[in-house]
């Protein structure tokens, strides 16, 4: 028999069961179902199919809170596969139900309940909004002051995803007071609970700029940045998180960030963690430093840059890497004391590198190559500007001598400086079409010095020089 | 030279020759040529004398001059000719040298005029170029001056501009000093931030620690609980305290410190079921609190306005004795359809509804009728627009010809000029 029969088979047989007179038996094969259905998604179509769920449902409304719990996850472990299961609870009336059930005196329907419904909400905005529809959310606020951690994590999980999909749904979250909630619980010690917490306030925040100042003026700062400090990873990655999205809306936004110390916390949390856990630290410092040139100066002088470098250089995946370089990239464009100090670092060679690669994504190229364009357009320093003249390709080459050029006729020590170091050498040696930007910006330099350098240091010149020697005709005496 | 020769001219040359002889004869020094003529007219005008003798005489005289001069006429021709070419001779020359003169002076009177013209068109020239120029300066001056001026508000116009942009930008754009504060004042929160969370984490560490010995404790505590039949006895050592070590180990005081364990009483499991009836009886320890033990039945009533104590009891604790309508659901009815839905559910093998047997020839196919059934397809009704021309149906290419006319509303039909009328 083929594991679908097998399948038919078993529901068949217990969907009787449900109807039983004895309790504990409907407890027991409701349980059975559950498991069932949590396992396998073509189990959970095949417990929608046996049509069973009406039952269930009906059920819910009337028996002891043993037989609420299982129907509860019966219905979690069919929701939570695809849309399409969670669409056919929702179209068996099972939301009402359910809402019901949040209502109950045990914490443990309560817990169930709201799990179902977090599962169900997951998948996409319909569906949200139809368990919004049914009245979940105040319930479900007042599911998060309830003294249990365990009821208190689920029902912040279902606030976070009922919020993320779209900003009308956060705000109606929001209406129903979740925010002062949400931010009491920052400070408790359960680990999993402020993951959850943060998850919520993040999702909250990440929609609209009114949404961020109505989760900052429940005056989360700088108790979140204690967050940062957590031992557990995915705290930290929450937290940060919930950083970002705020940070990412306005400048005004980021600089209450900033001037509350948020820079420096995200910066030692980058250095604390590895891998996919900065990944959003490493995005806000990219948006703080994007909107203004005095909030890049304060990543700057937080020490940020050394930090963002070694992450650009030592983590392995791409997409990080990626988002490393362009933070460095909003950094450095602003003006060249910003270029200055990502360029003292050292990190302009490895970008050239992570740009050059065969093996880095497409993204990461993309990226790479923003950012050296950007930071190299205002770079005035000349030291780190040096190698680029060694082993740049022809479009950034340009951006470089045309710094040089616009450097080196007003600073006296830097032209001696590019000589001895045989910079000058090398721009003799770039070959450009006449005419072009470039050919303009090697003029501009040769014309900084005197005309016999120039010749010395042209290719071909000892060729010439011997030429000169063989057609010499020395005075006769 | 020698033109037309006239016998006239002739005698008379010949007389004016022959008085010149006697002219300078008598007239002397002279030398008048006219002198003869006159003495011949001066003949003929004195009055009173006759004037046949002179005459003849004269005509006598002239005859013989005539004939002498006939003599000499050969000689005088040939001498008139040559005095005539002798004089031509030299009148060309003379001529010449007249018109030489005369054209010199006359040059250089001329080229004295010119000059005196020059003089005074220089003269002119000049005082109107002085003029002009003097007005040209006078321009230029002004212009000087002008551009002068200019460039001096021009100077005092920047410098105002440079102070007043600097104190602009400085003030109310960017301040410098301010930037400089604000990220003194960002390095400084940074700082303050580092310590404390640097501070939060050792707390949370050593809290951490403290847990983990407090829980290291209680299991030891526990084990030593369990273990409590090691403890050493008067008689026998236990295996803690060994007669060869010095002093006896850490456990065994532990176990001395220790109370044992006792078997646990099985705990009575409440029932939670929550009933109406049992809920409003307020049996459960959260509601009202009841004594376990009754009030004694003699007891002294208490000094005030005190009800029966019985009494009061009876009227707290009185069970609910719900009427009728509150002792049933309100959808009881309603639900009671359903149960029984249920238990059909249960029993049916088929889902599907019986239907009735009224409905039970209802299986006849649906008869459409001609007018939308005619495989010619629908014709709409008066064709598409009552007022459409299809000519292809016309029985002759001429149109009805109408006997009366038709009424007002339909005569200007096609017929003007404007497309209000005209069907698309």
């Amino acid at each position: 028999m083929s594991q679908r029969q097998v399948l038919q088979g078993v529901m068949s047989l217990l969907r009787p069961l449900l109807l039983d007179v004895v309790p504990t038996i409907q407890q027991t094969a409701a349980l059975a179902l559950g498991r069932l259905a949590n396992y396998n998604d073509d189990l959970a179509e095949a417990v929608v199919k046996g049509d069973i769920l009406p039952q269930l449902v009906y059920s819910l409304a009337e028996q002891n809170r043993f037989y609420k719990k299982a129907a509860a996850f019966v219905l979690r472990a069919v929701g939570k596969h695809s849309p399409q299961l969670a669409q056919a609870i929702v179209d068996c009336g099972a939301l009402d139900t359910l809402v019901i059930c949040l209502e109950d005196f045990d914490p443990g329907v309560k817990e169930a309940a709201a799990w179902a419904l977090g599962y169900i909400a997951r998948h996409n905005a319909e569906l949200s909004q139809a368990v919004v529809d049914a009245g979940a959310v105040p319930l479900l606020v007042l599911c998060i002051q309830e003294p249990e951690v365990a009821l208190k994590r689920i029902a912040a999980s279902a606030l976070s995803d009922i919020s993320k999909h779209s900003p009308e749904l956060a705000q109606t979250v929001v209406d129903a007071g979740a925010i002062a909630h949400l931010a009491q619980m920052i400070l408790n010690p359960d680990a999993k609970l402020k993951r959850q917490i943060l998850s919520a306030l993040s999702q909250i925040a990440k929609h609209s700029v009114d949404l961020a100042e109505m989760v900052v003026e429940a005056e989360i700062f700088p108790v979140v940045l204690t967050c940062l400090k957590d031992k557990d990873e995915y705290v930290k990655k929450n937290a940060s998180t919930l950083i970002r999205e705020i940070a990412k809306h306005t400048p005004e936004l980021s600089q209450l960030i900033v001037n509350a110390g948020g820079a420096a916390a995200v910066i030692d949390c980058i250095g604390s963690c590895k891998g996919n856990i900065r990944l959003p630290g490493i995005m806000m410092l990219g948006y703080v430093a994007a909107h203004s040139e005095n909030l890049a100066m304060a990543v700057i002088i937080s020490k940020g840059v050394p930090q963002l470098s070694l992450c650009l250089s030592e983590e392995p995946e791409d997409h990080i890497k990626a988002a490393a370089a362009w933070a460095l990239g909003q950094i450095g464009r602003h003006t060249p004391e910003h270029a200055r100090a990502v360029a003292v670092t050292n990190t302009l060679p490895v970008l050239l590198s992570l740009y050059m690669s065969t093996e880095s994504s497409e993204d990461l190229q993309v990226k790479s190559k923003k950012a050296i364009k950007s930071i190299l357009q205002k770079c005035t320093y000349l030291p780190a500007l040096e190698p680029f003249l060694y082993d740049a390709p022809p479009n950034i080459l340009k951006h470089v001598v045309g710094q040089f050029s616009k450097v080196l006729p007003h600073d006296s020590k830097a032209r001696r400086l590019f000589v001895t170091s045989g910079g000058l050498k090398k721009v003799q040696e770039i070959k450009a079409e006449p005419g072009s930007l470039l050919q303009e910006y090697i003029n501009s330099i040769n014309n900084c010095y005197p005309e016999e350098i120039v010749r010395y240091y042209s290719p071909g010149y000892s060729e010439t020089l011997l030429q000169r020697v063989d057609s010499y005709q020395p005075l006769a005496n | 030279m020698i033109g037309t020769f006239s016998y006239a001219k002739f005698l008379k040359f010949l007389y004016s020759v022959a008085e010149a002889e006697r002219g300078w004869e008598k007239s002397g020094v002279n030398g008048k040529l006219t002198a003869p003529l006159d003495w011949l007219y001066g003949l003929v005008r004195l009055p009173g004398r006759r004037i046949v003798t002179p005459v003849v005489n004269q005509m006598r005289e002239a005859m013989a001059t005539l004939a002498r001069l006939q003599a000499r006429s050969k000689a005088v021709g040939q001498q008139y000719y040559f005095r005539n070419s002798v004089v031509d001779v030299f009148r060309k020359k003379e001529n010449d040298a007249a018109v030489k003169i005369q054209s010199w002076f006359r040059g250089c009177r001329v080229r004295a005029y010119i000059r005196h013209l020059h003089r005074a068109a220089i003269i002119v020239q000049k005082w109107w170029r002085s003029y002009l120029s003097r007005q040209h300066y006078q321009l230029v001056v002004k212009l000087a001056y002008y551009t002068m001026k200019m460039n001096l508000y021009n100077e005092m116009a920047v410098r105002i501009q440079r102070r007043w942009r600097g104190y602009k930008i400085r003030k109310y754009c960017f301040d410098y000093f301010y930037l400089k504060e604000y990220l003194r004042a960002v390095t400084e929160t940074n700082d303050a931030i580092r310590d404390a969370l640097e501070e939060f984490a050792e707390m949370k560490e050593r809290e951490e620690k403290k847990a983990a010995l407090e829980r290291e404790e209680k299991k030891r505590d526990y084990q030593a609980r369990k273990m409590h039949y090691l403890l050493s006895t008067k008689q026998i050592p236990g295996i803690y305290n060994s007669p060869f070590r010095k002093d006896p180990d850490p456990w065994e005081l532990r176990l001395q410190k220790a109370k044992p364990l006792t078997h646990q009483r099985p705990r009575v499991k409440q029932k939670h079921s929550i009933s109406l009836t049992s809920w409003l009886a307020c049996t459960s320890n959260r509601s009202f609190p009841r004594s376990e033990i009754l009030p004694p039945i003699n007891r002294k009533q208490c000094q005030g306005p005190f009800r029966d104590i019985a009494e009061v009891l009876e009227q707290r604790y009185k069970p609910l004795e719900p009427t009728l309508r509150e002792a049933e659901p309100i959808n009881e009815l309603k639900e009671a359809r359903e149960d029984l839905r249920r238990q059909e559910w249960i029993r049916n093998v088929n889902d599907n509804m019986f239907l009735p047997f009224s409905s039970y020839h209802k299986n006849e196919k649906y008869v459409p009728s001609m007018h939308s059934s005619s495989k010619y397809g629908p014709n709409s009704y008066g064709c598409q627009r009552f007022r459409d021309e299809n000519p292809k149906k016309w029985i002759c290419p001429k149109d009805f010809q109408t006997v009366l006319p038709s009424f007002d509303l339909f005569s200007k039909y096609g017929k003007l000029y404007s497309k209000a009328g005209q069907i698309v």
